[in-house]
Parts: C-alpha cells; structure tokens; sequence
C-alpha cells in the first residue's frame, strides 16, 4: 500500500496516456482532457501546501526574531491584501487587483530581470577572457550578435544583421538541435524510467 | 511630471530595486518581500477564480458533477503530509501526477523534439538548393551530428569520433555565444524599459 500502491498509479496512469496519444477517437480525447484538469486539481491542493510553507516560514522567522524579521510583516500581509481583494472584491479590469499587478508584479518582475544586465556584465568581464580558441569563439559571437542588434551595429557595417540571421539559422540551429535532440531522449528515458518503477526517488524515502 | 499615485509606487519601487547595485539595503529588502508577497497573493487569487472555481466548485456544489469528487480527494490526500503516520498518502497525488505528467510527455517529446528535428534536419539538404543555402545547411547537418556526438558518452571520445566531438564543441560554443549575446540584448532592453518608465511616465523629463 505505501510503495507498491503509488507505483502501479504511476505505471497505470503513464502507460494509459501513451495508448491515448495513438487512438484518434473522441474517447480518447475525452480522457486526455479530463486527466489534464484533474492534474489542475490535484496541482491546486500542492500549490496550498507551498502557500503554507511560505507563512511557516515567515512565522517562524518572527517568532524567533531573526534577522531581516520585520521584513517578513510585509510578505504576510502583501500576500493576504493581495489574496483578499482579489478573491473578494474581483479581478476585473479597473479592479484594485489589476492595478495591483500592473504596478507592483510588472515593474518590479523587469525590474529584477533588468538588474541582470549589470551582473551580466560584471561576470563576463571576469569570467570570459579568451584563453582557448574555443572561449574565444564564444566571446566573438556574443560581441557579434550584440553589436549586430543595435542600430549603430547596422550603421557600421550594413551586412551585420544578415550575418547574425546566418548565424542563427545554421550553426547556432545545428548546436540548438543538437542538445534538443539530447534533451528530447532524456526526457523520454526520465518519463519511461518513472512510468516502469525504475526511477522511484519522487517517492521519497520510508 | 505624473500625479498618479500608482506611477509614483510603481516609480519608487523600481529605484528600490534598482538601489541594490549599490549594495543590499533595507530599501530593496523591503521591495524584494513587497514582490514576493504580492506575487503569491497573485498566484492565490488566479489558483482560485481559475482553478478552483471552475474545476472544483462549480462542478461539484452547482452542478453536482460528483465525479469530480476524485481527484479532489486525490488532492486532498496531499495534506497527508502534516500527519506524521499517514504522511505516506501523498504518494499517491504525487505518483498520479509524476505518472500522467509522464505518460503524456513520452509520445510528445518524440513528436515534439526527436521527429521535428530530425526531420528538419534530414530534409535540409534538398536538389535544386542555390549554392549557399546547399553550404548553410551542409554546415548545419554537420553542425548536429557533431553536437549529438560531443553528448554520446557510451564509446571514448578519441581518432575520428575524438575529432567530430571536438567539431561539437566548437558548434556549442558559438551556439552558447549566440545565446549569450541574446540575453545580455534582452535585458539591456528591459533597462531601457524601466529607465523610459522612470524618465518619460513618471518624471516626463523625455517624450
């Protein structure tokens, strides 16, 4: 009951959505459907659990005033404002919820990822100096494409961005389709080693 | 200059984030869990009006689709976890979703990454090509046979199979540049955005 139970619901439900994938009725398609929302379902009960991660957490930083405790009001009462007017005043357009995400989710997500940039920078400044020809490739690519993207890159040498799309299209597509070929198989032996009980570490220990 | 107090948020929260080039500081800290907040409290809002709602409630208290019922016990069975001596019953929501998740990957990935691929990557070299699409894409099947070849460990990477692999990396690594380059362009780009949105919405110093 406590392994052997959830592996046969593994290999039945694994085996089950292959036959499907290779039998065109409405049936088929029915089930497909329904195992997909009841993946919704059972995803919503795991997305609760990790909602109460974040506020065990939280508290317990609180309770036992660690550093940066404070902080952890904000996060507390962010997620339950938030969670509250959405829930109970409405997601509509002009709602307080929208204007919620609008101005605090969008420019703080770009935000972050725009700080990037200037880590980006600092690391490939230390880390890529051209010491093999191959690092070397890979510096001259990068500076290529950048420069290429821009509308001075364009300004300089006019041929510039037909050489990137040449570059996309042909090497930078043959790697690309190399490793998705890899990633492909992978997967394909991940997902078999799952379904047939080989690979059971999702099942924790005990 | 804007009179909204949301651009004036929007404004002030940006600089706090943007102050951590500086160093961490109290002002990013408390915009970093403003955003971590806000964000779950998003996803919790979006979990119930789009999920919840329709895909348990609605089925089961209004349209007495009691079938529904199963998978809700299934998901319920997740909370398991917080009782010590039945804790093991989350094995089973967990192992209808690994094993579904699984199931449906299997056929799509040979669809979506092995065939496509393969495919586009058979066909290239095709009669009546002009010459330098013939030698784009000759460089480019050569291109995968080498990269799949850097990525197959079962046989010693030395003589010939040594060279082709080596021929893989050389492909990567232009391929890890390209990408790079991408990024770093994509970000830039971000920053442009948030300085714009500083600049022009909020102080509307530019047009």
């Amino acid at each position: 009951m406590k392994r052997q139970f959830p592996l046969a619901i593994a290999f039945i439900c694994g085996i089950g959505m292959i036959i499907q994938f290779f039998i065109p009725h409405p049936v088929s398609q029915r089930t497909y459907q329904e195992v997909l929302q009841w993946q919704i379902i059972v995803g919503i009960f795991m997305a609760i659990i990790a909602i109460r991660s974040l506020f065990v957490v939280h508290i317990d930083k609180i309770k036992r005033k660690k550093e940066g405790w404070g902080y952890s009001f904000i996060t507390l009462f962010a997620v339950l404002f938030t969670a509250f007017v959405g829930i109970r005043i409405g997601i509509g357009e002009d709602s307080l919820f929208n204007d919620l995400y609008a101005y605090i989710i969008v420019p703080m997500q770009s935000t972050m990822f725009s700080l990037l940039a200037f880590y980006m920078a600092s690391a490939a400044y230390r880390a890529f100096k051209a010491r093999t020809a191959q690092a070397t490739l890979l510096l001259v690519v990068a500076l290529i494409v950048m420069f290429g993207r821009v509308p001075i890159g364009e300004k300089v040498a006019p041929w510039l961005p037909a050489f990137i799309e040449w570059i996309l299209m042909y090497p930078n597509m043959a790697a690309q389709r190399g490793i998705l070929l890899g990633v492909g198989l992978g997967m394909i032996a991940t997902s078999l080693k799952i379904i047939l009980g080989i690979e059971r570490g999702y099942l924790g220990g005990g | 200059m804007s009179l909204s107090p949301w651009i004036w948020f929007a404004a002030l929260l940006t600089l706090c984030t943007f102050s951590f080039l500086w160093r961490d500081n109290p002002f990013y800290k408390f915009a970093e869990h403003l955003f971590v907040g806000v964000s779950v409290g998003y996803t919790i809002t979006i979990l119930y009006w789009n999920a919840f709602l329709p895909r348990v409630w609605e089925p089961i208290v209004i349209n007495h689709q009691f079938y529904v019922l199963l998978p809700t016990i299934l998901g319920i069975l997740s909370f398991a976890i917080f009782f010590k001596k039945i804790s093991w019953l989350i094995r089973y929501p967990i192992a209808f979703l690994m094993g579904a998740a699984c199931g449906i990957s299997v056929p799509r990935s040979f669809q979506g990454y092995i065939f496509r691929h393969m495919q586009g990557t058979i066909t290239a070299i095709s009669p009546g090509q002009s010459n330098l699409l013939l030698i784009s894409n000759i460089i480019m099947v050569i291109g995968v046979i080498a990269t799949l070849l850097y990525f197959y460990f079962s046989i010693e990477h030395k003589g010939f199979i040594g060279k082709v692999a080596n021929v893989g990396i050389w492909y990567i690594m232009l391929a890890f540049g390209a990408g790079f380059g991408y990024t770093v362009m994509a970000r830039v780009s971000l920053l442009i955005g948030r300085l714009q949105f500083l600049l022009h919405d909020w102080l509307g110093v530019i047009d």
